[in-house]
This record gives structure tokens, C-alpha cells and sequence, in this order.
């Protein structure tokens, strides 16, 4: 499909300055599992121009049940694999992928020239330790974080609320993977649209 | 007083660190902000908490 046909789907609901400020936009997603991925595809369909896309990791078969790659996935580093399913989405954003553990000594090599980094990691020691050091080494850098959203309780319990002046938490803030409850499609991606919608807003309202 | 997480306790004079690990705060999956500051972990120790500070324990939980 060419770049001019999805333009023309895209323009047919939006105004120009919208599709402009979304595919100047540069964000990064740090953790490309359950919220990550599902970030990643979100953002790919809204336009945004410029993803980082950044794990370590390789696709598993117990991935399958909330990320979005699909079972010949299996294996490979999922910066590759969110990059294919993107590129069946919108093949003409640019799309960065670091294959890379991200520790407080690469968080500012990594993140610069991002103004928008998307905390989407598993465990949290990794998300307490991304959100204090974006917020204390990229000194104009927002920060959207995931907290909470294991099991199938209620959806409304996941919300988006601003904690601090550079920092946007989704999720419930309760419901933990270390207590005998884990982690389910449904509220994973509510609360990666959260984050996503989020996202936008930034990228619009600024 | 002093506002922590929105609530007013009377904790001025302990030390920000005793007082976070007396709470059950793992200290390790917290992001703490104090008068709008982030505090990096290795300085807590060194923070007596004064009167009036406002502080922020984000506490994280697994999943994602």
C-alpha cells in the first residue's frame, strides 16, 4: 500500500495540523511487552512519527496472552517483532529499535532528544528506577508510567491521574503480579490505552 | 505537620529514610518526591523531615 492511500484515510478524519503535530512527534516506549507492544501498535495507528522502541528481550509463548505478537513470533527479540507488525500498520513512520537492558547508566544516551518516554516494564524495581531516572536526568522529559492493572477486577479502577509535574500514572496502583494474580489481555490493554491516549494528548495539547 | 501523599502526619524530626522503611515502603520500588524535588535513594538517609515539607511516596507494583 502506498504512503499517499493511508494519507488520504487519515486526512478524511482529522485536520491537518493534528496529522502534523502527530507525525513530528518523537516518543520512546521503554518495555515492549504487555503494555509496551500494545503501546507501540496504538500509537503506530494515531500516526505518531517517531517511536523508540526499546527491550532486551525475545518474544515467548507466555507473552501471547496480552502482547501483541503472534505465535511465529516466538523467538525472536521483540524489537524486531513490534517492528514487522508495525510496519503491516504503517510502514512510513520512522521506527528506532534498541535491543538493550535499560539501567540509570543509559537512560540519558538512550531517551535524549525523546520528550515523551513511555515506562512500560514488568517489575517494579525496573519502573521505579526508569521514572526517577528520567525525571532527575532528562530535566524537560514526561514521563507515563504503568502501575497496576494485573487480574479482571473492575476496568474503572484503572485511571489516568498527573503525580507530579513531569510524571502521568495509568493503572490501578494496587493490583500486583506477585500476588497469586496475573496478568490478563483485557486490563493490560486498558491501561496501555491509557498510557497511549495520554500520549496524545501531550503530543496535541502542547 | 507535614503532607505526605496528601495526608497530614506529624513525622517532622525522623528521618525520611526510617520513617519510609518503618511504613513497609521497599524502597526499591518507590519514587520519592520531597518539596517537589525527586530524591535519588542514596540520599535518603542523610533527610531529617521539617515541618511543613510536602512529600510523595509513588509506590510501584509488578506487571506489564
Amino acid at each position: 500500500m502506498d504512503k499517499a492511500t493511508l494519507d488520504r484515510a487519515f486526512d478524511a478524519r482529522f485536520p491537518a495540523d493534528i496529522k502534523e503535530k502527530l507525525s513530528n512527534a518523537r516518543v520512546a516506549i521503554a518495555g515492549l511487552g504487555g503494555l509496551g507492544s500494545n503501546i507501540a501498535m496504538m500509537l503506530a495507528r494515531s500516526g505518531v512519527g517517531h517511536l523508540l522502541l526499546i527491550d532486551f528481550d525475545v518474544v515467548d509463548v507466555t507473552n501471547l496472552n496480552r502482547q501483541a505478537y503472534l505465535i511465529p513470533q516466538v523467538g525472536t527479540p521483540k524489537t524486531e517483532a513490534i517492528k514487522e507488525l508495525l510496519c503491516q500498520v504503517n510502514p512510513y513512520l520512522d521506527y528506532e529499535t534498541k535491543c538493550i537492558k535499560v539501567t540509570p547508566d543509559n537512560v540519558a544516551e538512550l531517551l535524549t532528544g525523546y520528550p515523551i518516554v513511555c515506562e512500560a516494564f514488568d517489575a517494579a524495581e525496573q519502573k521505579a528506577m526508569l521514572v526517577q531516572e528520567v525525571l532527575t536526568q532528562l530535566k524537560d522529559t514526561v514521563v507515563v508510567s504503568g502501575n497496576g492493572m494485573a487480574g479482571y477486577g473492575d476496568s474503572n479502577t484503572i485511571k489516568t491521574r498527573q503525580l507530579m509535574k513531569r510524571l502521568f500514572i495509568c493503572g490501578d496502583e494496587n493490583t500486583d503480579i506477585g500476588a497469586g494474580m496475573g496478568l490478563m489481555s483485557p486490563r493490560v490493554t486498558v491501561c496501555a490505552a491509557h498510557q497511549a491516549n495520554k500520549v496524545i494528548q501531550l503530543i496535541l495539547e502542547n | 505537620m507535614v503532607r505526605i501523599n496528601g495526608e497530614q502526619k506529624d513525622i517532622a524530626g525522623r528521618n525520611l529514610y526510617d520513617y519510609l522503611t518503618e511504613e513497609g515502603y521497599e524502597l526499591n520500588r518507590v519514587v520519592v518526591e520531597l518539596n517537589l524535588d525527586i530524591i535519588p535513594k542514596d540520599e535518603l538517609k542523610a533527610i531529617t523531615i521539617k515541618d511543613e515539607d510536602e512529600i510523595e511516596v509513588l509506590r510501584f507494583v509488578g506487571g506489564g
